[in-house]
């Protein structure tokens, strides 16, 4: 299992442990958390999934099409990211996640 | 009698997102889901694609996972169409008879897919592509090869045309009007989309018309054109709209007619009750504030949001930007906006290199853009069209400078 500290934009701080293989944005919306919409079903055809990440562990690489949608946004931040676009993998965790604010 | 605060009818993106909205924003009241179909909520667009290539499984399409609805203390009653309303008595009727009582009722029950009417249409080999059975009939059928015959050239038949050529399936796409997408989109980006499913291997009929299909033993076999000719079709698809269901509503007094009428809370003209999603007809922004409804999840979901605030008491009107998407092969289509009345439309980007987009102009303001493969300058021109931004025509149409630099000084 993946650990994932997640903050919603209410500023709670949901800790819980994630299955590896779901993505980032699966893992946080089916946990409950309202605020991911993630309205293109992770498709990265939209920008309704946008987090900062924090991890001590590499990432993906971020896509063009993913720093594209996220170049969108105006809440871009250096540590900005498409949750559907991680991939929860064993041993990256923890991982720190706050959700960024609706556009 | 089973009564809810709030019953929603359609477990849809509509009907889920409306459910999830109302335990967000703090109602506290019960919030109920009738769902016609045995599913729960789950999303439609990987239907055409992922999830009838067999690359997702329906569990990745639940808008959410089983649990959490009961989580959410919101009831889900599956098998459980609605065949009438009360608005007097607040009630509904379900097609078993059973009569359930509401505080606010959210219509969000979607359409039904047209379905063909031409003689043959009866034979086995036929479908629609709405739902989840509909794709597991569909995929059910593809474990040999095919000759299909796709009857609508608009996003669902080609979508289900560039999975069924990923297969290795053989496919015409019948095309009613002289070019495909003609509902949605400009002539380039449908002349663009043509070529490149030709250059797939797709057989595109424009101006052609299903006359009549043929089987054996029930079995559907040709497909006979309106011009005579023949097609062998041992799989036929039909991807030619949806009619949307309000007959109840209509019936129990609601304005409206294509779809049931909301205004800009989503409240139909009947006391404490609302629409949203598909069969929602309103005055959009983005359509010159005409009457229009809009099949897309964006508005599916923005108008669950709409309606959700409105019944909590909280109120704000609908004024989303409308926003589309489409994967075909490797092309990720992405629109903004709506181009109804445009009068001109520029091109960035260069069509052979498949990475463009085009922009719809009116009185010199951008009123809509299609992105193909060009998810840059979709990112930059949802803003612009958000605020109908006056562009520079000569640098918007320039693909090397970007489209937030030209703006009209």
């Amino acid at each position: 299992m993946v650990d994932l500290i997640v903050i919603d934009r209410a500023g709670c701080e949901h800790n819980f442990k994630a299955t590896p293989g779901k993505s980032l944005m699966e893992s946080i919306r089916d946990q409950g958390i309202y605020d991911i919409k993630a309205l293109c079903g992770g498709s990265c055809s939209c920008a309704t999934c946008h987090v900062y990440v924090d991890s001590d562990t590499p990432l993906a690489v971020m896509s063009e099409d993913e720093n594209d949608l996220l170049d969108g946004t105006s809440e871009r931040q250096a540590n900005s990211r498409l949750s559907c676009q991680i991939t929860l993998i064993r041993g990256m965790d923890p991982l720190h996640v706050v959700i960024a604010p609706e556009d | 009698m089973f009564t809810s605060d709030v019953l929603i009818v359609g477990g849809g993106q509509a009907g889920a997102t409306a459910a999830i909205t109302l335990r967000q924003i703090g109602f506290g009241g019960s919030v109920t889901i009738l769902e016609a179909t045995a599913d729960l909520p789950y999303e439609r667009p990987p239907l055409s694609k992922s999830y009838i290539l067999g690359k997702r499984n329906f569990e990745s399409n639940l808008i959410r996972p089983a649990r959490f609805w009961a989580e959410q203390k919101i009831s889900i009653f599956t098998n459980a169409a609605v065949i009438a309303i009360d608005p007097a008595r607040l009630q509904v009727t379900l097609t078993d008879g059973r009569v359930i009582g509401f505080g606010n009722l959210l219509w969000a029950a979607g359409g039904t897919p047209r379905r063909l009417t031409c003689p043959g249409a009866k034979l086995s080999g036929i479908f629609t592509l709405h739902d989840k059975l509909d794709a597991d009939a569909i995929a059910a059928r593809l474990g040999a090869p095919r000759r299909a015959v796709i009857v609508g050239g608009g996003y669902i038949g080609l979508e289900m045309a560039s999975v069924l050529r990923k297969l290795g399936h053989h496919v015409t796409v019948l095309e009613a009007q002289e070019r495909v997408l003609a509902r949605v989109a400009g002539e380039t980006l449908s002349r663009f989309v043509e070529t490149e499913h030709r250059a797939h291997g797709v057989e595109v009929f424009l101006n052609a018309q299903l006359r009549e299909l043929h089987g054996t033993n029930g079995e559907v076999t040709t497909a006979v054109l309106a011009d005579g000719r023949e097609l062998p079709a041992d799989l036929v698809v039909a991807g030619i709209g949806i009619t949307p269901l309000v007959a109840p509503l209509l019936e129990a007094g609601a304005a409206g007619g294509n779809g049931v009428e909301v205004d800009e809370f989503c409240a139909t003209s009947l006391p404490g009750i609302y629409a949203a999603g598909d069969g929602a007809r309103h005055r959009n922004r983005f359509a010159l504030n005409e009457w229009v409804r809009l099949e897309s999840v964006q508005n599916a979901t923005d108008q669950a949001i709409t309606a959700a605030h409105a019944i909590a008491g909280q109120s704000k009107p609908y004024a989303a930007l409308p926003w589309f998407w489409s994967n075909q092969y490797d092309l990720r289509l992405q629109s903004a906006g709506l181009n109804m009345g445009h009068d001109t439309t520029l091109l960035r980007g260069d069509l052979a290199a498949r990475s463009f987009s085009i922009l719809y102009l009116k009185e010199g303001k951008v009123i809509a853009l299609d992105c193909v493969n060009c998810t840059k300058d979709y990112a930059a021109g949802k803003p612009l069209v958000l605020n109908h931004a006056r562009l520079d025509v000569v640098r918007a149409s320039d693909n090397n400078i970007p489209l937030k630099e030209a703006l009209a000084s």
